[in-house]
């Protein structure tokens, strides 16, 4: 970790929850962005992170704006600072809710456009900051506030839809491991046109686990493959970090399930229905890395 | 220089001289030529914007923030559900104090699906904090759009302003119109809060209610000190160019025993219904709202007046009526023109005609 700059762009004493790892992430995206960076949020956690008006944070630039709309902003932003010749970066920072529900149009306009521009997707599987309701991201069999049964329907791919507005630059991370997290947003920074990361997020309160296995959590999702750490430039798909160990042994999804409460309950037919989903999906991006497909 | 253009023609040829540096906008009829004319002088190099070729208009809306939260001038164009549909970011414009300015083509609404003028659109956007002007001829819609920039970016007011022109009936007529040379009457455009990377700070963030309605608050004394900001702007504009506007265009109200309100082409044609009225003996006058937000002081004396609404708030009555009235006014509201209904001057000599002080009529409906 010794690369890592020591600077710091969040301040102390943030509103985040206990373990929440959206805020972990962030550090480490800054950290790799650095100061000549602007931050786009649209509604979600960080809305409520960055602290309270007088008070702020955050020591970057941080334009916050409603909920649909943060890719559209930046498209204006990016526009605006090209126009001028300042090379400041444009990060839009939003949450599952914010990206693939509500704001994928504005998602899929800009980078359509080609808008030079990250877009970053922390994945906390939830509408976590108006207190876990459902999201087109939310999992299989996963209980929320308004899936109190379980989510009947599957987590919404959103990498396989941003995949297919070709960029040239777009990856996954987990929050439990910030050096792949942060090579990864160095290389989509120097890229000029628009740039994608999904980040796997865990939420202590939201997937009721104790506060203290966040880190433990994102390690287990990606051991189990049910989240894979890839990237993927000028379309070349390439796994990274722990993934490649969980693509030729992952560990059963039950030791992922089992261990948060929002999975409590959940039936053998479903954990095996999951299974068998990670195994198709694990097998996919096999047959793509050796070129089979 | 003199032309002959469209109500169109004439927005997109004031934005091409007015330099925006970002321009996003979405095709709606009636609006779309302002942003096809546009997207071709960029394309031909005449003028060196950025066009953004955004998704929808909530998203146009957006980009303009973007842009204009860097501190440069942005226009987009719009007209009816494309209005509406920007509604949320309409607020966002306003209270994040950016001077954007953008044309509406003034539009019903579905349904059932109809592209013809009425004011509906822009007044249910009424209180978003946007100031808004309309505009009743091609060369007042070029001189109003460039009065706009100016306007919204004055370090009293930093609030988006709106120009309406009533669809067909203005965006789509032709008249001869004549351009100026700005020279420095659009200064550079700054706004004192725009991101600056060297001095972080955060947007728009989470405000609790002790602080929320002082933020409010400050638009609306923006609000009112625009008042005076379109005053000067409109006399230093007349200076330069020869062009008097007013926040209401009164004609031949000095003496009227009756005055007739509207916005827009209906209050153009009310003037010559005015003319119409004076050969029969009836004293009227004509009073043509421009600015409608900040409202403008009126007062007719003791004069009868009759205000046409191309609007309608439902379980209420005409939306320009209510001001009047606000105003302590008594006035005959006629709701005519909806849905790009043909009302011609001799309709409007009509309802002066028959008018009942207090009273309300639907122009079609009520016979």
């Amino acid at each position: 970790m010794a690369e890592i700059p020591k600077e710091e762009y969040i301040l102390r004493c943030t509103s985040a929850c206990a373990g929440c790892s959206s805020s972990l992430v962030l550090r480490y995206i800054l950290k790799a962005a650095g100061p000549d960076s602007v931050l786009v949020v649209p509604a979600c956690c960080t809305s409520v992170i960055q602290g309270i008006y007088p008070n702020t944070a955050m020591n970057i630039p941080v334009y916050n704006v409603a909920f649909a709309s943060a890719a559209a902003v930046a498209s204006g932003m990016s526009a605006a600072f090209r126009s001028v010749g300042k090379k400041t970066n444009v990060i839009c920072y939003a949450g599952d809710g914010g990206t693939v529900d509500i704001g994928i149009q504005a998602l899929s306009g800009a980078l359509e456009r080609g808008t030079d521009f990250l877009y970053i997707c922390y994945d906390n599987e939830a509408y976590s900051n108006t207190g876990m309701q459902r999201s087109g991201s939310t999992p299989l069999g996963a209980k929320t506030t308004t899936t109190p049964e379980g989510k009947r329907d599957a987590k919404k791919d959103l990498d396989r839809i941003v995949q297919a507005h070709n960029l040239p630059y777009m990856a996954t991370a987990c929050s439990a491991y910030p050096l792949d997290l942060y090579k990864k947003v160095q290389k989509a920074l120097a890229i000029r046109g628009p740039t994608f990361i999904h980040i796997l997020a865990p939420c202590p309160p939201g997937w009721r686990y104790p506060s203290e296995a966040t880190i433990e959590m994102g390690k287990l999702a990606v051991k189990t493959g049910m989240w894979v750490l890839y990237e993927r430039e000028y379309g070349k798909l390439s796994v990274t970090g722990a993934s490649k160990g969980a693509l030729a042994k992952p560990l059963p999804v039950g030791e992922y399930l089992t261990r948060q409460g929002r999975f409590k309950g959940i039936d053998a037919a479903t954990i095996d229905y999951v299974q068998q989903s990670v195994r198709d999906n694990l097998a996919r991006i096999a047959r793509e890395v050796e070129g089979v497909c | 220089m003199l032309m002959v253009a469209t109500g169109n023609k004439a927005v997109a040829t004031a934005v091409k001289d007015a330099r925006p540096v970002v321009v996003a906008a979405y095709p709606i009829t009636p609006q779309t030529e302002i942003v096809e004319q546009i997207a071709n002088f960029v394309e031909s190099g005449e003028m060196e914007a950025r066009y953004i070729p955004v998704e929808s208009e909530h998203s146009s809306m957006a980009a303009c923030i973007g842009a204009a939260a860097t501190g440069v001038r942005a226009f987009t164009a719009t007209s009816s559900h494309g209005l509406v549909y920007m509604c949320e970011m309409l607020h966002w414009a306003a209270g994040a104090r950016l001077p954007i300015v953008m044309a509406n083509a003034n539009r019903a609404l579905g349904p059932g699906w109809n592209i013809w003028a009425e004011h509906s659109d822009s007044l249910s956007m009424r209180d978003t904090g946007w100031l808004q002007v309309y505009v009743g001829s091609v060369q007042e819609a070029y001189d109003a759009t460039l009065m706009a920039f100016r306007i919204a970016e004055h370090d009293d007011v930093l609030l988006p302003v709106m120009v309406n022109l009533d669809g067909f009936t203005l965006t789509h007529i032709m008249q001869q119109m004549e351009t100026v040379e700005l020279g420095d009457f659009l200064p550079p455009c700054t706004v004192p809060h725009a991101i600056d990377t060297a001095n972080p700070g955060g947007y728009g963030t989470l405000t609790p209610p002790t602080e929320h309605f002082k933020f409010r608050w400050d638009i609306e004394r923006a609000m009112r000190d625009s008042v005076g900001v379109i005053r000067e702007t409109e006399a230093e504009f007349a200076r330069r160019f020869g062009r008097q506007y007013a926040p209401v265009e009164e004609y031949r109200c000095e003496d009227a025993d009756v005055v007739i309100v509207a916005m827009g082409t209906l209050g153009k044609e009310a003037e010559v219904a005015a003319d119409v009225l004076r050969n029969e003996g009836i004293r009227a006058g004509s009073a043509r709202i421009r600015w409608f937000r900040p409202f403008p002081a009126i007062d007719f004396g003791d004069a009868d007046v009759v205000v046409i609404d191309r609007d309608y708030s439902f379980g209420s009555g005409g939306i320009l009526a209510h001001e009047l009235k606000a105003a302590g006014m008594a006035p005959y509201s006629v709701i005519a023109g909806i849905g790009g209904q043909e009302v011609t001057y001799d309709d409007i000599a009509g309802f002066v005609r028959n008018r009942i002080p207090g009273g309300e009529y639907w122009f079609g409906v009520s016979d």
